[in-house]
């Protein structure tokens, strides 16, 4: 699987979509749908995430391999599959901001490693607030591209504490890539430094939350 | 310690020469803090060219930056497309909607024209007044979007990331339009007095396309423009990645790279080689809550590594300050740029 997951990068960084999904075929041959999604793509996500934060992969390669990624795993996995995860129920949303694409990567990352998730768009922080109050969500991933829109993400945290929600906060943005202490600052529970360490925080916190 | 020897032009133009002039430029790229100095909100600061003369002018003795910018707000320039600006009460205005809604608008797109259009005119009248006042004392800086950086504000950055990888031709096309602005843009900021042009092109950095998919779009659209743009140019990618790509940057004729707060300055000086300056790179997210001791130990530490020789502007590593840094840091990066940036350098190890 390791020489796979290697050449199923290389074919996602490079845009091979044809040789990709060979390797996705491959690999069904072999494993159950939900296996491939564990043993394959998201390991293979893994990598490219970690490449962004060292400097070696670009915005748009990983945005362009997890839309790839979120259409073949839709393929074989479609969202009513009894296979997709056991998570706990989820949502994402651009938080004030009008920069979207952040949000676009993490929810392709998500969906292509098995996840479901509401995607709220963009919110203000009472329409955010009431959202995810009226759904039930157990785990809020809010983007971000500008600091004003980051320092809000705190207007959040206080209304769900003063409504005694337990909601978990996931936040990712330039704003935390460039102040290392400002999610902690704002009150989120946890910050992605790339999309797929979305996937990586939320699967740590299932087993607590079901 | 002696007087200054030399005026903000004067200092500037010999860093950009690589040589050390009488201490370290300081380019402290306030704008919305304009807005502050009036006691106005942001969105009536912009709306008329007096405030932000008035507001420039007023920065400049109070920080004691060496450089005047007469930027507004990014989509001013989608303003002149027809979009909308939305105004925020702390921070940046941001881009409306798209005003390319779908892949085939593109081609039958045709620019605006820069004398038609009031929110650039309004641009145009600042940097009139702005060279009246200082001659040629101060650097003005104009701005003009890449027209490769452009379409993220047109069209969204997702549908344009795939426009570039599969609709190449469109992709050109939608490149020559914009060309066709951003020269024309570029251009009418230089003869209503601006000293150069900061060109702004975040998506050329290898934070968001790697470097051979640059070489084939990014850096070529910058080749053909920065060639029609009749003075100086810096190119700025607004906090984004420049290391792998620092020189093709230098390739495309630009003076000046804006850099970032991820890099490391020392190793980008030393990758310069003297055949780019270097903008940057103090970091303006943690800037919001440094004290004044720590905003002097970022100056001493950019300055270490980045100043000796010239060829370096102290700055910011986005292009803009943020609405939320406060004035008493912004007093003492220029304090501290006053003291440990005067020439020769010999405080450092």
């Amino acid at each position: 699987m390791e020489a796979r997951i290697g050449k199923f990068q290389v074919a996602l960084e490079s845009l091979d979509k044809l040789g990709a999904e060979a390797l996705f075929r491959e690999a069904l041959a072999e494993l159950s749908p939900i296996q491939v999604v564990e043993n394959l793509v998201v390991p293979t996500l893994e990598r490219i995430g970690q490449g962004w934060n060292e400097g070696t992969v670009a915005l748009s390669q990983i945005y362009m391999s997890g839309r790839f990624c979120e259409d073949l795993v839709e393929r074989v996995l479609p969202p009513s599959d009894p296979d997709r995860k056991h998570q706990p129920r989820s949502a994402i949303a651009v938080l004030n901001d009008y920069h979207m694409l952040g949000k676009r990567i993490v929810y392709s990352m998500m969906r292509a490693s098995g996840f479901e998730l509401f995607d709220y768009g963009r919110m203000s922080v009472t329409e955010l607030c009431e959202r995810a109050r009226a759904d039930g969500i157990r785990v809020l991933l809010i983007s971000v591209l500008m600091l004003p829109s980051a320092l809000k993400v705190r207007e959040v945290r206080e209304t769900f504490d003063a409504q005694g929600l337990d909601i978990k906060i996931i936040v990712g943005g330039a704003p935390f890539l460039f102040d290392a202490d400002l999610w902690r600052e704002v009150g989120a529970d946890a910050m992605g430094h790339n999309a797929s360490d979305a996937v990586d925080i939320v699967q740590s916190w299932m087993g607590a939350m079901q | 310690m002696n007087a200054p020897s030399m005026n903000s032009m004067q200092r500037t133009l010999t860093a950009l020469g690589q040589q050390e002039p009488d201490r370290v430029p300081l380019f402290l790229l306030t704008t919305l803090h304009g807005a502050r100095e009036l006691g106005l909100s942001i969105e009536e600061y912009f709306s008329r060219s007096e405030h932000v003369i008035e507001g420039q002018m007023r920065l400049l003795k109070k920080y004691g930056g060496d450089c005047l910018y007469p930027f507004f707000y990014a989509p001013i320039e989608t303003e002149a497309w027809g979009g909308e600006v939305v105004y925020l009460p702390d921070g940046p205005p941001n881009a409306g909607p798209p005003i390319i809604r779908s892949a085939q608008a593109i081609d039958h797109l045709e620019p605006p024209r820069v004398m038609e259009s009031p929110c650039l005119v309004r641009v145009l009248e600042t940097i009139r007044e702005l060279k009246a006042r200082v001659g040629d004392t101060v650097p003005i800086i104009g701005v003009a979007i890449s027209p490769f950086s452009l379409p993220v504000m047109q069209m969204g950055f997702d549908r344009y990331l795939e426009l570039i990888y599969e609709q190449p031709e469109r992709f050109e096309h939608l490149m020559r339009v914009n060309e066709a602005f951003t020269v024309e843009w570029a251009n009418a900021q230089l003869a209503a007095g601006a000293t150069a042009i900061c060109y702004f092109d975040p998506i050329s950095s290898t934070t968001n396309i790697p470097r051979d998919l640059y070489l084939k779009t990014g850096q070529q659209v910058a080749r053909r423009t920065l060639a029609r743009i009749k003075g100086p140019t810096a190119t700025h990618l607004a906090s984004g990645r420049v290391l792998p790509i620092l020189n093709d940057i230098a390739d495309t004729g630009t003076a000046v790279v804006g850099v970032s707060a991820l890099e490391d300055l020392a190793e980008l000086k030393a990758a310069a080689n003297r055949r780019v300056s270097l903008l940057g790179n103090l970091n303006g997210i943690e800037m919001r809550r440094w004290t004044p001791e720590q905003a002097e130990a970022a100056v001493k530490t950019a300055i270490a590594k980045a100043g000796r020789g010239g060829g370096f502007l102290l700055g910011d590593n986005h292009g803009e300050i943020p609405w939320q840094v406060p004035e008493d840091v912004l007093l003492a990066i220029g304090e501290a740029t006053r003291r440990w940036g005067r020439y020769p350098l010999d405080w450092i190890e």
